[in-house]
């Protein structure tokens, strides 16, 4: 935001590194392909990108200072609102770093319940994201529209057993806030038996797309080991074809108890970042087939864990799970006191950004856009 | 599957002779137990902890840091075998998790203390080691004000650029310069009260009169909260907005 | 993997997505599950009982002044993550708390109906409602709830959330029941003190009255699985009043 706000709208011109006139664009705030308010200098030789510096902020609200003032229950709504697509993960990360923080044992119902809904998180984040990437292609509608369409029948799920949509404050520590209404596990398990129908769909209009190919294949790939280098995780890394999903690594919850495959790319292209997703969905839907199926009877939440005046012991916790961006982590430290001492979110989507710029040097502007498409940020949290 | 910080503070002694590694203890249930670095050799650890046979921690999962204006609080947190000498002041600290993809082990807790909070808040920079650290370290900066030597692109990165102070600082105070609305909080509408001069109805006594269920009930005080409010507005900008222009029948 | 499965011929992918959009095209005039539009406000759909929008105060029986089952305790308004809740509590001229909001005010363009007033209230007496059409032209005033705005019936609580309602119904009654042993063990006792006392040399001639049957009836918070917060935070922060 070093600009002055005047140049923002003129073209302006930068000295490249030897002595080039590069011109100076200054992509967003206010664009649809930024997922927001994000902006990007991008410097540009023709039509090359040569330099490209992301601005960030335009959302802040400081998430975590909030958090520090607010009691270990008031923060869970805040949650919700870090990455508004995928409100039940953002829930659960929470949750586990608190349970860790003080020792909170889950019951076995509500680890399920908890997988139940991050797995729908996950398809409602990655069917929305197939939509958004064709609206950064400028295939405007059609795509997105059809995602929507199926994802507003799990947000139906969401809000019948939630309470709400979107903002979802479900889990809770120790379980989750509340049992599934009768007849809930039948309607999940309708909307999952037809997911894959709609999945075939999505799969025949884009993928074998020429424009589609033309636009993403061997564009924004870098290598596994630098992608590592840069702290990128969740499907961007997996489509770099390194193994690596903290579902399988930690095991949290009780994902070791399920039979699910982790897909790998093989180029890590903006391709394979399509593919890798559409492969976790159906990955995701067969997690969901057996939870829904054998989800055991019983409590849903530890009765020993106070709903007010909630104390945890003095210490320091990280807990991190897959989101369905990548890493989610947060990192808790109590001093015994009712509010958390320090408290911070470790937001796969700000991080993925770091290689933003690698990505995309060298490529065209249009480019880049469907760079940050793949990439796969929601702003709520790059700028927490 | 956590990794052993007393074991790794023996392979980081015998690696980096220079380094004199801390193992702090973490009181709560969560066990993830820490290595606090100093700053002169932390590089060359870091360095050592990424590439080592056996550790290959690869992933800087996460950085962040921590405002400890009161040592003592600190301690109680962490709670070293071997007592460093406390600084007198308070410090920053910077925490970093570590994990190693290739073992599939972590998280590593590595931290690092300043000097203290004003001109020592200095770290050397981890950008050259794991690029991961680039942009988290930008907003250690910019939240908390750590100044990581070495670092290639140190801006603030979430607030704005002429902003001075560092918001995640437990010291921090807000700026006094809210655009107030009438509020049934009376903490926020005693603050507005104190920027607008508000001719509240103060009893005959000269105390305030009780901030009763403010906006709905009191259309005077509503009234006179906002007039300030557009008196101001209309001196910044020349054309009111139309909602308050006279309205003709 | 990136590599496309099999050669195809080029266009064939475009013409196979343009099936799908006819599909969904025809399919959106006469099959059920394309035509997802509702043209609201003439139609609308019908809510889950567990959805759930901005707070409100239930009161039992017909006057929402009296049946308020609030007490003021100010927990939800302590634990209100965005702070959007304002009470104070109503005292008689002595000071003396008369245990009812004197005051109660939810300021809705805060309120981020996050439902953990409902949650964290010991006194069954705030649920989240399922009205959704709260614009008003007025930003201040129209947007701030007091209390007789948020007042609502307790058959309208069994309306929208049957379940909920008949559970905390239940649980009432079983309340009810538990005090009701207590009094009649408690009066018993009482009697048979007394018939003991009346046994015994008459040495102090005026015995208590009978078992403090007139305290006020016992309000804590009985809940189960949750830490009884006493409502001793009321303490309301409203100014001193003027001697």
């Amino acid at each position: 935001m070093s600009a002055p706000v005047d140049s923002l709208s003129q073209p302006r011109f930068v000295a490249g590194d030897n002595g080039d006139r590069l011109l100076q664009v200054s992509l967003g705030p206010q664009h649809p392909s930024t997922h927001g308010v994000f902006r990007m200098n991008v410097d540009l030789d023709g039509e090359t990108v040569v330099r490209l510096k992301p601005v960030f902020g335009y959302l802040h609200r400081n998430h975590e200072k909030i958090a520090e003032s607010a009691t270990y229950l008031g923060s869970i709504p805040y949650t919700d609102r870090l990455d508004y697509i995928c409100s039940l993960t953002n829930n659960w990360a929470y949750a586990l770093a608190v349970e860790k923080l003080a020792g909170i044992e889950v019951p076995e119902r509500a680890e399920y319940l908890r997988i139940i809904t991050a797995e729908l998180t996950r398809l409602i984040n990655h069917t929305a994201f197939a939509g958004f990437i064709l609206g950064d292609m400028g295939a405007w509608g059609s795509a997105l529209m059809y995602a929507f369409r199926e994802r507003e029948k799990i947000l139906d799920l969401f809000e019948d057993l939630t309470g709400a949509r979107m903002m979802c404050n479900y889990m809770r520590f120790g379980g989750c806030r509340c049992d599934t209404p009768e007849g809930w596990v039948d309607r999940a398990k309708k909307v999952v038996a037809e997911y894959p129908a709609f999945l075939d769909e999505l799969e025949q209009l884009l993928l074998g797309n020429e424009i589609l190919l033309a636009r993403t294949r061997d564009v924004g790939a870098l290598p596994a080991a630098t992608l590592l280098d840069g702290g990128i995780t969740g499907p961007l890394l997996r489509a770099a074809g390194c193994a690596y999903d903290v579902r399988k690594v930690d095991g949290y919850g009780l994902y070791s108890r399920f039979k699910f495959r982790v897909p790998l790319g093989g180029h890590g292209d903006c391709y394979d970042r399509i593919m890798i997703r559409f492969l976790e969905m159906r990955e995701s839907l067969a997690i969901l087939r057996e939870a829904l199926d054998t989800l055991p009877a019983g409590p849903v939440i530890n009765p020993k864990v106070k709903v007010r005046a909630f104390k945890p012991p003095v210490g320091e916790a990280y807990a991190r799970i897959e989101g369905p961006k990548g890493e989610l982590g947060f990192y808790l430290v109590s001093d015994g006191s009712p509010r958390p001492y320090r408290y911070r979110v470790r937001p796969p989507s700000f991080i993925n950004l770091t290689l933003l710029e690698d990505m995309c040097l060298g490529r065209d502007l249009a480019d880049v856009v469907v760079i940050l498409g793949s990439i796969d940020i929601v702003l709520g949290e790059v700028d927490r | 599957m956590n990794p052993e910080p007393a074991v790794i503070l023996e392979q980081i002694r015998a690696a980096v002779p220079a380094a004199r590694p801390v193992l702090l203890r973490n009181p709560g249930p969560a066990g993830q137990d820490s290595i606090l670095l100093d700053t002169a050799s932390a590089q060359d650890v870091f360095r050592f902890l990424k590439t080592a046979p056996g550790l290959e921690f690869d992933l800087l999962s996460n950085l962040t840091g921590t405002d400890w204006p009161e040592p003592a609080t600190a301690h109680s947190v962490g709670v070293p075998p071997e007592i460093p000498p406390p600084p007198a002041q308070g410090f920053l600290e910077v925490v970093c998790h570590l994990y190693s993809t290739l073992r599939r082990e972590g998280p590593l807790v590595v931290r690092m203390r300043t000097a203290d909070r004003a001109e020592g808040a200095h770290l050397p920079t981890l950008t050259p080691v794991y690029r991961s650290a680039e942009f988290q370290e930008r907003e250690v900066f910019d939240l908390f004000g750590v100044v990581f030597e070495g670092h290639p692109d140190l801006r603030r990165i979430l607030m704005w650029d002429e902003f001075h102070d560092f918001p995640m600082r437990r010291d921090y105070v807000a700026p006094d310069d809210y655009e107030y609305e009438p509020t049934p909080h009376e903490a926020v509408w005693e603050r507005a009260k104190e920027h607008y001069a508000v001719p509240d109805g103060t009893s005959e006594t000269g105390a305030p009169a009780p901030p009763q269920s403010l906006g709905l009930a009191d259309e005077a005080a509503c009234e006179a909260a906002c007039s300030p409010l557009r008196e101001e507005r209309d001196r910044l900008s020349p054309n009111p907005p139309a909602s308050d222009r006279e309205v003709t029948p | 993997m990136s590599a496309a499965p099999k050669w195809i011929p080029p266009g064939i992918g475009l013409l196979q997505g343009l099936a799908v959009t006819g599909k969904n095209f025809i399919g959106s005039f006469f099959r059920a599950d394309r035509m997802t539009t509702v043209q609201y406000p003439e139609e609308r759909v019908t809510l889950s009982p567990n959805s759930r929008n901005i707070p409100f105060l239930v009161f039992d029986g017909g006057d929402p002044d009296t049946g308020l089952r609030c007490v003021a305790c100010g927990i939800c308004e302590k634990e209100c993550p965005p702070q959007c809740i304002y009470i104070v509590l109503d005292r008689d001229e002595n000071g003396k708390s008369l245990k009812r909001p004197k005051v109660f005010d939810i300021d809705a363009s805060v309120c981020m109906n996050c439902g953990i007033c409902a949650e964290v209230c010991p006194f069954d007496s705030i649920f989240m409602d399922q009205e959704y059409e709260l614009s008003s032209a007025d930003r201040f005033k129209g947007l701030l709830f007091d209390k007789a705005t948020l007042a609502k019936s307790a058959t309208y609580h069994a309306k929208i959330r049957p379940l909920e309602a008949a559970a905390v119904a239940e649980r009432k009654r079983a309340e009810e029941a538990k005090r009701a042993a207590a009094q009649a063990a408690k009066e018993a006792k009482a009697k048979a003190d007394a018939a003991k006392k009346a046994e015994a040399p008459p040495t102090i001639s005026n015995a208590r009255p009978a078992g403090g049957s007139a305290s006020p009836p016992d309000l804590s918070p009985t809940r189960s699985g949750q830490e009884s917060d006493p409502p001793k935070s009321t303490q309301p922060t409203a100014p001193e009043e003027a001697p």
